[in-house]
């Protein structure tokens, strides 16, 4: 037995991700906050942005769950901030179409462009943990939705 | 006694490979896998004599009917129902439960009154609790757990009293293994003039149940938990209680004489199945309980218990491994292992074949009161055997490995 189809699930980079996560915390000063289950296994996720002059300012979170859930949570807010919130919303939409296993060519970004989040491309192969991928950026879309 | 090798066989699931490894299924607390001959039972059905029931007088409707009536008569002497009049037919438990609760539960409680559930409910044994305390002005009272998972009886001593209506509970916990003294508590609960309401999901697959002996006054079990179909189940309630119960459903099926302004009901137990009921689920429940009678419950639990014991005792060797719940249990065991997220460790025996359930089990004040978001779950049937339990060891260990080594 051994577990190499398991080595697409979970690369090296989720697992750092997972155990020294970016931005894990909580924000100061006025901010948005969103929280977010996965009710089927029980993932949470309390995301808080900091929306201004149409630009991510800033974005933490809080939450359980497991490797996927947390390491997505900390991958997207480390390529969201700093970014336009249209910007965040294009790279969220393709994030999606990644985990549907669709093709990605009519995106304006490269899977490059996206640092630590192409090692989640693998959670495409395992159906039952999409969810757990996309729950981060499901809580960022509506935060931004809050905002408006 | 029975050869429980050649009640495996008869599982045609088991017999294949899932991820390139044989299958090792343990999650039957969520569904137990079906025997060929119910399979066979509800595709004859389909195949030689589906018609609707009670009704008409051509053959096959005959046929059909005496197909759902006689499951009705095995169910009674199943769990030893007094009479075919308590037997009610549902979607499943939580139809079950439900029906209690809108009827039963609508026309007897008010403001002031008091519903006792234990901490350890799945939610559907919580829900309807809720929602019909809402409505009446009710009020939930929670039995506490102690540190191993059980229910103390003094504490339902303390719990249950004369403002007490309805007591709810879970014969078998889904997450714990937990079997709870309901004989003692419906005991209990009637010096008070209260009702006991069980939830047997997980008691009536695996264990001899007599609701006489047990005194419940309803019980809930569904059938793809016993080897039989989705989509049905089973409402046993004291002929008493259920004469005077408003039927919860109207319409077909369910009716005597119907006027303008103004009908009448059917009497027990068709008063409550209103709608052509689940002809082909009671057909196939009816087979699952000869198949069940045939190996011999006092098997089914002797195995389940043999299996259990073994599992514990194996995964205890596992270091880091936490198990949920109480030494004498039921035939499941709950756990964590350290620094491995159940949903990880979940994913990783699938690539192994092995079918393991994680999350919440559809109890999260349980999973809030064990201070954990999610566990992970393997549960076990007459239909595994040693070697299952040692894959999922080795499995476990395996993962514990995996996720050790790649921080």
């Amino acid at each position: 037995m051994s577990f190499n189809n398991l080595d697409t699930l979970y690369r090296q980079v989720i697992m750092d991700h997972y155990k020294t996560p970016r931005n894990r915390g909580k924000l100061e000063g006025d901010h948005i906050t969103v929280e977010m289950n996965n009710p089927t296994c029980g993932d949470r996720i309390d995301l808080q942005l900091k929306l201004d002059d149409g630009i991510v300012q800033d974005a933490k979170f809080e939450g359980e769950g497991c490797s996927i859930s947390m390491a997505s949570a900390s991958m997207m807010t480390q390529v969201v901030v700093g970014k336009p919130i249209e910007e965040a919303l294009k790279i969220s939409k393709m994030f999606s179409d990644m985990m549907l296993g669709n093709e990605l060519e009519d995106h304006d970004y490269d899977l490059e462009d996206l640092g630590d989040i192409q090692a989640l491309q693998g959670v495409s192969k395992f159906p039952a943990r999409i969810k757990c991928a996309t729950l981060a950026w499901k809580a960022m879309e509506q935060g931004v939705e809050k905002n408006d | 006694m029975t050869n429980m090798e050649s009640v495996r066989k008869q599982f045609p699931i088991l017999n294949q490979e899932v991820n390139g490894h044989p299958l090792v299924y343990l999650d039957s607390s969520a569904t137990s896998q079906k025997p060929s001959s119910v399979i066979d039972a509800v595709s004859d059905y389909y195949k030689q004599y589906n018609s609707n029931v009670h009704r008409g007088v051509h053959t096959l409707g005959t046929y059909a009917t005496e197909g759902y009536e006689g499951a009705r008569e095995k169910v009674k002497d199943f769990i030893n129902a007094s009479s075919i009049k308590e037997v009610i037919f549902t979607r499943g438990t939580t139809t079950a439960i439900n029906t209690v609760a809108s009827s039963y539960g609508r026309d007897h409680l008010q403001s002031g009154d008091e519903i006792v559930l234990t901490k350890m409910e799945h939610h559907s044994n919580i829900i309807p609790w809720q929602q019909i305390a809402k409505a009446t002005g009710a009020e939930l009272k929670y039995i506490p757990l102690q540190e191993d998972g059980t229910i103390l009886i003094e504490d339902v001593e303390k719990l249950v009293t004369e403002r007490t209506k309805i007591v709810a509970m879970t014969h078998v916990s889904n997450v714990l293994g937990t079997i709870n003294p309901i004989k003692e508590v419906a005991k209990i609960a009637h010096k008070q003039n209260a009702v006991i309401v069980v939830d047997g999901a997980q008691s009536v697959p695996h264990m001899r149940v007599d609701v006489q002996d047990l005194d419940a006054d309803f019980y809930a079990f569904s059938a793809h938990k016993m080897c039989g179909p989705t989509g049905i189940g089973v409402l046993y309630g004291k002929k008493s209680l259920l004469e005077k119960m408003e039927p919860v459903e109207f319409g077909g099926e369910m009716i005597d004489f119907v006027n303008l302004h103004d009908s009448t009901w059917k009497e027990l137990p068709w008063k409550f199945e209103g709608g052509t009921p689940i002809i082909a689920g009671a057909i196939g429940l009816g087979k699952a309980i000869d198949f069940l009678n045939e190996v011999g419950m006092d098997n089914v639990e002797a195995h389940e218990s043999e299996l259990v014991s073994y599992a514990m005792e194996q995964m205890n060797t596992i270091d880091g491994m936490t198990i949920y719940g109480p030494k004498k249990r039921a035939g499941l065991v709950t756990f964590n292992l350290d620094d491995v997220h159940p949903h990880d460790g979940a994913t990783a025996l699938d690539s192994l074949g092995i079918a393991v359930r994680a999350g919440h089990h559809c109890a999260q004040p349980l999973m809030r009161e064990l201070q954990v978001a999610a566990t992970a779950r393997a549960s076990f049937y007459l239909y595994n055997n040693k070697q299952d339990v040692d894959l999922l060891v080795d499995g476990l260990k395996k993962t514990k490995e995996y996720f050790g080594d790649v921080f």
